[in-house]
């Protein structure tokens, strides 16, 4: 079944987004499709919409931080389930950290808004559309965005714990 | 003004706000514009349960506008977990949902297992469906007891808690915790069902379903607690999806998504076992949902207990020397079982390359682990789908145009956990 789906949204994607998909793969069970971010919102609509597909669940969306892919170092994934099928996929997308706009997808799912509050709060990236782009859970006067590599557990001028051997 | 002529009134009100005009009373009485009232609920407020904020704009009694605030305890999960081997990473799923833990450590171990491919042995996947089922009575007690509470019905509260109580102490027999269990390991459970566990799981099943009979005939069909829930803070199918409301929630508008049976995991293809379903998705409909929702936990865990007998005695975990710890005294005496201990404790065990989404049901919804490893003793990133955070936003929606005491009403029937929601 997850072969079939593949290659049914791969086709549909090139099909009406021949620009923008960039690659598809399964991983694990989970057909995933890289595409560009300029057209994350339009596919997510297009998918909401397609007869055949209807991923009309918004299951989670997260962000990824990769500092050494550099001009990719930030991403995004998004898992869709269409429930009366059980289809199940997931879309990503990487941009670089020099342009952290994304579109939203608060138009379409009413549940991305604070998910992607969370991920500006975790990562900074702005979603362009968004009704309401503040932080979360996070206070409002704080500076960082605390899910960003770079920024250490602890306070890293700290000498007294030492816990390298512990993988911390 | 009399009696009749306020309610009618307020009535009305309501229905105009429901239709979008919500410059309702604006010059009423004589041509001046309306004052509203601001209601700060919260943060700690006795009748939320948890630390939740929401900034109210009230007409009179009916909320106008409403904008929450969370994040009070939030504790950085998802930070922590990129810093911690993957076992220690259990206790910090405990503090999520903490009314069903167990069933948060099971949906980790299990994502972790999805990862480094381990078979787990049938024996083990019913005695984790039967802890699993266990903490969602837990959870469904405490939630459509506290539906009691605020509707002024203290006394079903007061007598159902005996029974989770009794599953506090089944757990405590299981794994040493009561509330934050850390129950099972990667690859199984941490000691087989001694003997007493599976007499006081027999003693529970035998006096759970009249105790919970007896829950029900002070509530269900109650002429009080009926005018008080029915119509209270209710959404459609279409908008609960939208918002990508999960489990009872969901259920009770209607939607019958429910990850146990659309993506089976732990053998629960193997039982059979109903999913019931609300039709207006307003608090009743949620109190129903969760009340029939523990006749099917109990169905389920006599079903498993039944599978358990067929299945060879003693195993309780599967065979991952990498991943599970030995037991106490061979590590004391046994150079290989050292090793292993050594190499799991200190973070040396290979863990492969890989990325995986594993969903349970959890208490409250679709609770999710989105991890990605990149091969180092830590997870690269992992990620929680916490269902609460996610219908948590539904909730100014629907409240809006409600009553004051419906809003609180409506929060405590959404069961909405705060160290969930802040993670």
């Amino acid at each position: 079944m997850e072969q079939n789906l593949i290659s049914l949204v791969e086709n549909k994607l090139k099909a009406n987004f021949a620009d923008a998909f960039v690659s598809a793969e399964m991983i694990a069970e989970y057909p995933t499709f890289i595409i560009k971010k300029d057209s994350i919102a339009d596919i997510v609509k297009f998918l909401y919409n397609d007869e055949e597909l209807q991923f009309q669940y918004l299951t989670t969306l997260a962000g990824l931080h990769y500092p050494d892919n550099k001009g990719e170092e930030f991403g995004m994934m998004y898992q869709l389930h269409n429930l009366p099928k059980n289809y199940k996929i997931r879309l990503k997308i990487f941009f670089s950290v020099n342009d952290l706009t994304v579109p939203s997808i608060t138009s379409v799912f009413s549940a991305a808004n604070w998910m992607e509050r969370q991920e500006f709060d975790f990562f900074g990236i702005q979603f362009k559309g968004h009704p309401n782009l503040k932080r979360i859970l996070n206070m409002d006067d704080m500076h960082y965005h605390p899910m960003r590599k770079e920024y250490v557990l602890e306070d890293g001028t700290r000498e007294d714990k030492d816990d390298k051997m512990f993988g911390r | 003004m009399s009696v009749q002529k306020i309610y009618m009134s307020t009535t009305n009100k309501i229905e105009q706000v429901k239709s979008g005009n919500t410059s309702l009373s604006n010059g009423e009485g004589r041509g001046e514009a309306k004052e509203y009232n601001i209601l700060n609920l919260g943060p700690t407020h006795p009748a939320t349960h948890g630390i939740f904020q929401n900034v109210l704009k009230m007409d009179g009694e009916i909320i106008i506008e409403a904008e929450s605030t969370v994040g009070y305890i939030h504790r950085a999960f998802e930070k922590l977990a990129e810093h911690r081997p993957y076992y220690q990473i259990t206790p910090i799923t405990d503090r999520l949902n903490y009314c069903s833990s167990p069933i948060n450590n099971m949906g980790w171990h299990m994502t972790v297992e999805k990862l480094i491919g381990v078979e787990i042995p049938k024996r083990v996947q019913y005695m984790r469906v039967i802890i699993m089922e266990l903490a969602r009575i837990s959870d469904h007690v405490i939630c459509n007891s506290v539906i009691g509470v605020d509707t002024g019905a203290m006394t079903g509260f007061l007598y159902i808690f005996q029974m989770r109580e009794r599953i506090y102490e089944i757990y405590e027999e299981l794994c040493g915790a009561r509330l934050t269990t850390n129950i099972g390991r990667i690859g199984g459970l941490e000691r087989d069902f001694s003997p007493k566990a599976w007499n006081l799981l027999d003693k529970f099943l035998k006096d759970f379903p009249p105790a919970l009979k007896e829950f029900e005939n002070l509530l269900m069909r109650n002429r009080i607690f009926m005018d008080r829930t029915v119509g209270c803070g209710p959404i459609t199918a279409e908008r609960a999806l939208n918002y990508s409301f999960s489990g009872p929630n969901l259920r009770a508008a209607g939607v019958d998504y429910d990850v146990r049976v659309m993506n089976p995991y732990s053998s629960y293809e193997e039982f059979d076992f109903m999913i019931p379903l609300g039709t207006s998705g307003d608090t009743y409909d949620r109190f129903m949902v969760r009340e029939q929702e523990m006749w099917e936990s109990v169905k389920i865990i006599q079903q498993a207990i039944e599978k358990i007998k067929k299945e060879p005695e003693g195993v309780f975990h599967a065979d991952v020397p990498d991943f599970y710890l030995p037991p106490k005294e061979e590590v004391y005496n046994n150079m290989e079982a050292l090793i292993y201990h050594f190499k799991i404790v200190m973070g040396e065990t290979e863990i492969p390359k890989g990325e995986v989404y594993h969903a349970v049901e959890g208490g409250n919804g679709e609770l999710g682990f989105y991890l990605i490893s990149d091969g180092g003793r830590t997870p690269y990133r992992l990620h929680f789908r916490r269902p609460c955070f996610i219908y948590y936003q539904a909730f100014t929606e629907m409240v809006k145009g409600a009553m004051l005491s419906d809003a609180i009403l409506t929060m405590s029937s959404m069961n909405v956990i705060a160290g969930e929601l802040d993670a």
